[in-house]
């Protein structure tokens, strides 16, 4: 069934290679200096370099906005996100394979009773306005130091093409690897624990494990995306919008890269925290996005007239569609999973204000006088917790959320041979340890447990003004509720 | 490879520059061989009219070798369209040049001791306004920004030449001891050596717009 279950991360993998991958490499094949063989050769090679060797772990995108909890509801949003991204890579419509999951996770979410966490969704939105303006700008600047560049060393034509082949190539091949680094998540990252396959060891040299397997072959379903179906959509990039030169191709995908860099580098947000300087945001933008905006950003420079406007009214369009048809085929189809096929598609999740969970939210600060005849009583999903919660009181998003994430009920319970199974690859020897000494107790609330780990040791505490490790520990307290929560 | 590859294309500068040097060497040719005409030294001037034909064939050798490796390697493909025209049509000032030389022996026209000062400011302008074009054509592919400079001095040297053209034929026809076919023969000629600074004005408007194209 697993390997049935693997299918539609296999699809989305394919969308994925067919679409976001023309991001890298649709300037350099439609301004011509490279052909696109050549382009789908060297972004395949890379991608699955990118998703072998740096593929990062369980995925962090699914995770923003919901968290899918079932391996059937899994398999349906990654459906849900691959056929929007085919249809939108048909139309010949650049869109971002993380913009179809978000609508998807919306959809499931809708399905499931779950709330949907409106603080990342701003943020993510946000993103899709800001990163094209960012992209434009950082394009234009780019520009204007690579004219000066070419003046002022007086570069002979050949030389340049030369010099530009090799830079859209160098660039390209970045950008592939981080593409495969990144999403291979996306792709695979639900599937990671429940992977089919043994670890193989080849001719006794290295031992490829369940998850390095799962992740290439995701990588190669990437790579089949480039090669069979990308074309289309490297067009649109390369010449749809507006003709490019050799030198502002290689400026717009150099402009995309950084602006990718300067969302995801959790090393610069460090860098920049330790010297004083306030950090760059975080948050998932979308490389379709960018090479959109720095391609705008080229046409305005040189006076706007060349930019064909109805294809990027198009190309925005699709921008909003694409969530919308994910979130809707995701929601029909998780009905049919769940009502014809019968598979449980997620795993409820119940609120109740237990005794404890008053405390806690008491000792962030909140008044629970409001919420005090709630005591007790249980609420079979987030939704209806959340209406029983603004009949009574209505209150700011931020206290909500604190209501909401203290009163659901995950109940844990810590046992040995599940300690057992903890790989102590990811989670550190020292935190296994304090694992350890909680062996025999019982959980209600996730946060309970967290409060309990913590407490036993500082491996387990938050750091303050390091976000990438702190976001790190969330991922592995997540990885603890889901190994110690009791099925009932 | 890589080296490989940037060796490949410093031989592309090179044969670029080396296809120009024949058209300017063109140039100087025409002028030294209607020179020789004028003095009537012939066998210098037939020497003269060697050299021409072998700088054509060169140039031709290496217009064609730049086309093919143009196109087989896929180089500047934004370009490229433009820069095989702009060799074909220095190339055809080349031929314009050696056609000129070759109708003097052909003809062997009877230019009258008065009229020599004139032909040969005519040939030092169109000379000249190749030369401006040449020089053009290196900067497009070295540094765009100078075409400019040297642009303008096509159609000087154009207009000069259009000057002493009209002049020379007024001359000529204002001569009443020669025959009509004798002013016809020597109006022919002067045309004949003032188009090729027309063809040289025509590539310089065609040079500007590819100027334009490459602009950053």
């Amino acid at each position: 069934m697993s390997i049935f279950f693997l299918s539609s991360g296999l699809f989305l993998g394919w969308s994925l290679g067919a679409n976001d991958a023309s991001n890298v490499f649709g300037t350099a094949v439609g301004s011509r200096m490279l052909k696109f063989r050549t382009a789908a050769i060297w972004c395949s090679i890379f991608i699955v370099l990118g998703a072998a060797v740096s593929g990062a772990g369980p995925s962090r995108t699914l995770g923003k906005l919901g968290s899918v909890n079932a391996i059937a509801g899994a398999f349906t949003v990654a459906l849900a996100a691959a056929i929007s991204v085919y249809l939108m890579t048909s139309a010949r419509y650049p869109v971002s394979t993380s913009q179809a999951i978000v609508g998807a996770i919306i959809g499931w979410n809708l399905f499931s009773g779950s709330l949907t966490n409106y603080d990342s969704l701003t943020k993510i939105v946000m993103s899709w306005v800001v990163c094209p303006i960012l992209a434009a700008g950082i394009a234009i600047i780019l520009y204007k130091l690579v004219a000066w560049f070419i003046m002022r060393f007086k570069i002979h034509m050949f030389t340049l093409d030369t010099l530009t082949r090799y830079g859209l190539i160098l660039v390209g091949a970045f950008g592939s690897y981080s593409l495969g680094a990144n999403n291979i998540a996306n792709v695979m990252g639900v599937f990671v624990s429940v992977s089919p396959f043994p670890d193989i060891s080849i001719y006794g040299l290295f031992t490829l494990t369940s998850v390095q397997l799962l992740y290439l072959i995701g990588a190669m379903a990437i790579a089949f995306g480039v090669l069979t179906y990308s074309k289309r959509v490297m067009m649109t990039i390369g010449r749809g919008i507006m003709d490019l030169s050799p030198i502002a191709a290689f400026v717009v995908v150099l402009a995309h890269s950084i602006v990718l860099f300067l969302f995801a580098s959790q090393r610069l947000e460090s860098w920049l925290i330790s010297w004083g300087l306030p950090p760059i945001p975080l948050v998932p933008v979308s490389s379709s996005q960018a090479i959109v905006g720095a391609i705008i950003g080229v046409g305005l420079l040189k006076g706007g007239r060349s930019i064909h406007w109805q294809m990027l009214g198009g190309i925005a369009s699709s921008w909003i569609i694409t969530p919308v048809i994910a979130a809707i085929i995701s929601f029909i189809s998780l009905f049919f999973m769940q009502n014809v096929f019968q598979q449980q598609t997620y795993r409820p999740v119940k609120y109740m204000l237990t005794p404890a969970a008053i405390e806690h939210i008491r000792e962030a600060g909140k008044s629970t006088k409001a919420i005090e005849e709630l005591k007790g009583k249980m609420f079979p999903n987030a939704i209806s917790f959340k209406k029983a919660l603004s009949k009574r009181i209505k209150l700011p998003h931020k206290t909500l959320e604190l209501i909401v994430t203290s009163a659901e009920i995950c109940k844990m319970k810590i046992t040995e041979d599940k300690i057992a199974k903890i790989n102590t690859g990811w989670i550190t020897l020292e935190q296994k340890d304090v694992l350890k000494k909680l062996i025999g107790r019982c959980f209600v609330h996730k946060w309970m447990l967290d409060e309990a780990l913590a407490k036993e040791s500082p491996h387990w505490r938050p750091k303050e003004n390091d976000r990438s490790y702190n976001n790190d520990l969330k991922n592995k307290l997540s990885y603890l509720y889901d190994l110690f929560q009791e099925m009932n | 490879m890589e080296f490989h590859i940037l060796k490949k294309k410093i031989g592309i500068e090179k044969q670029i520059d080396d296809f120009l040097d024949q058209v300017s060497e063109a140039g100087l040719l025409f002028k030294s061989g209607v020179d020789n005409f004028l003095k009537n030294r012939i066998e210098s001037f037939q020497e003269k009219i060697q050299h021409i034909i072998e700088t054509e064939h060169r140039g031709d050798f290496l217009r064609r070798g730049l086309e093919e490796m143009l196109y087989r390697q896929t180089l500047i493909p934004e370009s490229r369209g433009d820069v095989l025209e702009l060799l074909e049509n220095m190339d055809s000032l080349l031929d314009r040049f050696k056609g000129a030389l070759w109708r003097f022996d052909i003809e062997r026209p009877e230019i009258c001791g008065e009229f020599h000062d004139d032909f040969r400011e005519l040939v030092e302008c169109v000379v000249q306004a190749v030369e401006a074009i040449v020089l053009s054509a290196r900067a497009f592919f070295k540094d765009i920004t100078a075409v400019a400079d040297h642009m303008h001095k096509v159609s000087y040297w154009e207009t000069e030449s259009d000057k002493i053209s009209t002049r020379l034929q007024k001359a000529i026809f204002s001569r009443e001891d020669l025959g009509l076919s004798h002013k016809m023969q020597l109006r022919d000629f002067t045309r004949h050596v003032d188009e090729i600074a027309d063809v040289a004005e025509d590539v310089a408007d065609r040079l500007s717009i590819y100027v334009i194209k490459r602009s950053l």
